[in-house]
C-alpha cells in the first residue's frame, strides 16, 4: 500500500513545477489575492518590464488604506492613502486582474472576500501578500502569506520557490460550552503552544471539534495561525466546506461540481499519515478568552486575573512580561471584568463575517453600549454587510449604540485612519495585541465578538454568557 | 539583487523575544513608496520617544552601536506581519545580517530578496554571541556566508546552516524573478498538463 499522506501533502506534491537540487520547490500557484499594499510589486514588476502573467488567477480588493465611514474614494484619508488605493485600480485595470473596488458589494478584506466568492477552493495553493493568507486554509487548502517581492515573483511567474515546511497536527477533542467560539480555541490554543509554537510548521486542525464547527469558525481559527508563527493552517474538506461552497460565483457548477467534489472528498488525511509534531487541546476546557498583554499568546478567560508576572522563573521573560503590563496599564491580581474599556472594534479577517456579526448581535439586543465607551462594527466585507442589513442586525448595532460601517480592515491595523487613541483600551476581535498596533501607546485585547459585545455594554470586560440587564 | 559574500561589521545585542515586524517598523509607515527609503523607521517606536528625541536607553542609539551592521538577536525575531517593509527598514539603515535563535518564517524569506542574511544558531550560542556583543563593544564579528561561519569577537568560529538554494542567489547577487523565468517552458508545461 502506498504511504498514508496528510492533507498538507497531496497538495503540495501535485502543485511542484520543478524540484531543485537543492531542495527547494518551484510551486504552481492556483489564486493570488492582492490588496492595496502591492505598490511596491507592481513597481518591481514595472522596472523589469514584466506583465501579470496570470490575470486570471488574480483578484485584487483595496482593503487596508479605505475608509470605512463612506465609500466615497474622495474620503480615503490624506494623498499617501489615495495613492496606494489608486494604484491598485490602475494596476489591475492595466494589467488585467480583476479588482472588487469600494463601491463594488463584492468589495472586501481579501481574507473575507476570497473564499465568499468561491475563489478559495479545496486543494488550491492560495497566496497573498499577507500573513493571515492562512484564513483560506479551513476550506481544504493550502495557503501562505509571503512579502512584496515574492507578491512580484508570482505576478510574473505564477509559481513561487519554497522548501517544504514541517507538519503538525492540532487535535481538538470534545465539545465546546455553549458560547464559546472559534476565537476563543484559537486564543486558547496560541496561549498553550506559545506565539513561536508552530513556526516552520504547516499546522492541520483536525478532530471531532474541528469537524462540529461551521467553516466560518474554522476560518477564524486558521487566520489566527500565523500568531502561533505558522507557516499555514488548515482543515480537511468535509460535507460543511461542500455545503459552504456550493454556488459561489466561482466555485464550479454542475457536472463540474460533482467531480471537483469527488475528487476534494480524497483529501483528508490518510490514517496513519505522519506528522512532524501533534498538539491535544481539550476543548471542553475552554473559555470565552481576553487576552492581557502584548503578544497573542498572553491570554486568559474573561472571568480571570491579570497574572502574577512576578513568579515568573526567566528574569529576561519576567522583564518582557511587565513592561507588558506597564504599556497595557494593568497589575498582576486585577480581574479583567474591573477594567474599564473605551473602544470596542467588531471586525476584520477573523472575525468580520456574518456569523460573527450574529453572534454580537444576539448579545446587543435589547441592550445599550454602556456611556464613554466608542464601539464600531465593521463587517469584512460589502457582502456581509448586505447580508447583515437583510437580517436587521444593522438595527440592532445601531440600536445598542455602535457605528455601523463599510467594509474595510479598519481598526484592526489602524493604517484607513480608524485609530485608537494613546493610552486608550480597547476590546477588539482582530487578531494583534501588539504594541502600537492599532496606534501609538493604544492598549489592545484580543477577544471574540460575542465577548466584545459583552464588553461594549458592561464598558469593561464581560462574560458575555452571565451578561445582566 | 545585492550580493552578500563577506561581512567584517559591528553587532548590537537584542535580548527581547518575539520582536514583531510591527516593532521593526510601524504600520504608519508603510504607505511610504520604497524609493523614498525606510531607515529612518526602523523600531521607530523603541529608537525614539514620542517627541522626536532618540531614546538614549536603545541600543542602536549607544555610540558603540552606532555603526551595527549585524543584530544578534533572540527567539522569534520577525514574527507577525508579512511586511517586507521591516527588511527595507533593517537594509536602509545599514543592517546585513541579523543573527537569532529562529525567525519568523515569512521575515526569514524576505530577508534574502533584499541581501540580507539571516542566521539561524543553536540558542545557547546566539546567547553568548548576544552577550560578547554587549561586553566586547566596538570590537567586529566577521560572517563569511560562503564558508558558513560566523567568527564572534572571542575568534570562535562558528558554523551555520543556510537553504543551500538562498546561499547560491545571495552570493551571486542572482535577481530570483530572472532565475524563474528560465523556467517558463517548465511551468508553461505544467499548465497545459492540468
Ligand atoms: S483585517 Fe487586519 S489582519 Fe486582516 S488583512 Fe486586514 S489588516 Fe491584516
Amino acid at each position: 500500500m502506498a504511504r498514508p499522506l496528510t492533507l498538507f501533502e497531496k497538495i503540495w506534491v501535485p502543485h511542484e513545477v520543478h524540484r531543485d537540487e537543492d531542495g527547494q520547490s518551484l510551486l504552481y500557484v492556483d489564486r493570488h489575492f492582492i490588496h492595496d499594499g502591492s505598490r511596491t510589486a507592481y513597481k518591481q514588476l514595472a522596472d523589469r518590464g514584466l506583465g501579470v502573467r496570470r490575470p486570471d488567477l488574480t483578484f485584487a480588493s483595496p482593503d487596508h488604506y479605505v475608509p470605512t465611514t463612506s465609500r466615497d474614494f474622495a474620503d480615503v484619508d490624506g494623498e499617501d492613502r489615495k495613492d496606494m488605493v489608486s494604484s491598485l485600480t490602475r494596476n489591475t485595470a492595466a494589467s488585467g486582474v480583476t479588482e472588487y473596488g469600494l463601491t463594488d458589494d463584492r468589495h472586501g478584506i481579501v481574507h473575507v472576500m476570497g473564499p465568499e466568492q468561491g475563489l478559495s477552493l479545496p486543494g488550491m495553493l492560495i497566496l497573498c501578500g499577507d500573513s493571515h493568507t492562512s484564513t483560506h486554509g479551513a476550506v481544504g487548502a493550502l495557503a501562505f502569506g509571503i512579502g512584496a517581492s515574492e507578491v512580484a515573483h508570482v505576478l510574473a511567474t505564477q509559481a513561487l520557490w519554497q522548501r517544504k515546511p514541517k507538519t503538525m497536527r492540532v487535535m481538538i477533542e470534545g465539545e465546546l460550552a455553549e458560547g464559546v467560539s472559534g476565537k476563543d480555541v484559537v486564543l486558547a490554543l496560541v496561549a498553550q503552544i506559545g506565539v513561536n509554537g508552530a513556526t516552520g510548521h504547516v499546522i492541520e486542525y483536525a478532530g471531532s471539534t474541528m469537524e462540529a464547527l461551521s467553516v466560518e469558525g474554522r476560518l477564524t481559527i486558521c487566520n489566527m495561525s500565523i500568531e502561533a508563527g505558522a507557516r499555514a493552517g488548515m482543515v480537511a474538506p468535509d460535507e460543511a466546506t461542500f455545503a459552504y461552497l456550493k454556488d459561489r460565483p466561482h466555485a464550479p457548477k454542475g457536472e463540474e461540481w460533482d467531480a471537483a467534489v469527488a475528487r476534494w472528498r480524497g483529501l483528508a488525511t490518510d490514517p496513519g499519515a505522519i506528522f512532524d509534531r501533534e498538539v491535544f487541546l481539550d476543548a471542553a476546557a475552554i473559555e470565552p478568552m481576553v487576552t492581557w498583554g502584548n503578544r497573542p499568546s498572553e491570554a486568559v478567560p474573561v472571568t480571570a486575573a491579570v497574572p502574577d508576572v512576578a513568579s515568573v522563573e526567566d528574569p529576561a521573560q519576567r522583564r518582557v512580561l511587565q513592561a507588558a503590563l506597564d504599556y497595557m496599564g494593568l497589575k498582576a491580581g486585577m480581574r479583567l471584568t474591573d477594567v474599564p474599556v473605551d473602544y470596542v472594534f467588531i471586525g476584520s479577517c477573523t472575525n468580520g463575517r456574518i456569523e460573527d456579526f450574529r453572534a454580537a448581535a444576539s448579545v446587543l439586543l435589547g441592550r445599550h453600549v454602556a456611556p464613554g465607551v466608542k464601539a464600531i462594527a465593521v463587517p469584512g466585507s460589502g457582502l456581509v454587510r448586505l447580508q447583515a442589513e437583510a437580517e436587521g442586525l444593522d438595527r440592532i448595532f445601531i440600536e445598542a449604540g455602535f457605528e455601523w460601517r463599510y467594509s474595510g480592515c479598519s481598526m484592526c491595523l489602524a493604517v484607513n485612519g480608524d485609530t485608537v487613541p494613546a493610552g486608550k483600551r480597547s476590546a477588539s476581535t482582530s487578531n494583534r495585541n501588539f504594541v502600537g498596533r492599532q496606534g501609538p501607546e493604544a492598549r489592545t485585547h484580543l477577544v471574540s465578538p460575542a465577548t466584545a459585545a459583552a464588553t461594549a455594554i458592561a464598558g469593561r470586560f464581560a462574560d458575555h454568557r452571565t451578561l445582566g440587564g | 539583487m545585492a550580493k552578500f559574500e563577506t561581512l567584517v561589521a559591528i553587532a548590537a545585542p537584542m535580548e527581547q523575544r518575539d520582536i514583531n515586524t510591527d516593532a521593526v517598523i510601524p504600520g504608519r509607515f508603510l504607505r511610504r513608496k520604497r524609493e523614498e527609503g525606510f531607515g529612518d523607521c526602523l523600531f521607530r517606536d523603541l529608537r525614539f520617544h514620542e517627541d522626536g528625541s532618540e531614546n538614549d536607553a536603545f541600543v542602536l542609539n549607544q555610540p558603540a552601536f552606532r555603526d551595527a551592521k549585524v543584530i544578534v538577536a533572540n527567539e522569534n525575531f520577525g514574527c507577525g506581519s508579512s511586511r517586507e517593509s521591516a527588511v527595507f527598514a533593517l537594509h536602509d539603515y545599514g543592517i546585513r545580517c541579523v543573527i537569532a535563535p529562529s525567525f519568523g518564517d515569512i521575515f526569514h524569506n524576505n530577508c534574502f530578496k533584499n541581501g540580507l542574511l539571516p542566521i539561524v544558531l543553536p540558542e545557547a550560542e546566539v546567547a553568548e554571541l548576544r552577550a560578547q556583543a554587549g561586553t566586547m563593544q566596538g570590537a567586529p564579528f566577521a560572517i563569511d556566508l560562503a564558508a558558513q561561519t560566523v567568527t564572534g569577537v572571542d575568534g570562535v568560529i562558528r558554523r551555520f546552516e543556510v537553504d543551500p538554494f538562498r546561499k547560491r542567489l545571495l552570493l551571486q547577487g542572482m535577481d530570483e524573478i530572472d532565475f524563474t523565468l528560465g523556467f517558463e517552458d517548465k511551468i508553461a508545461a505544467f499548465e497545459a498538463a492540468r
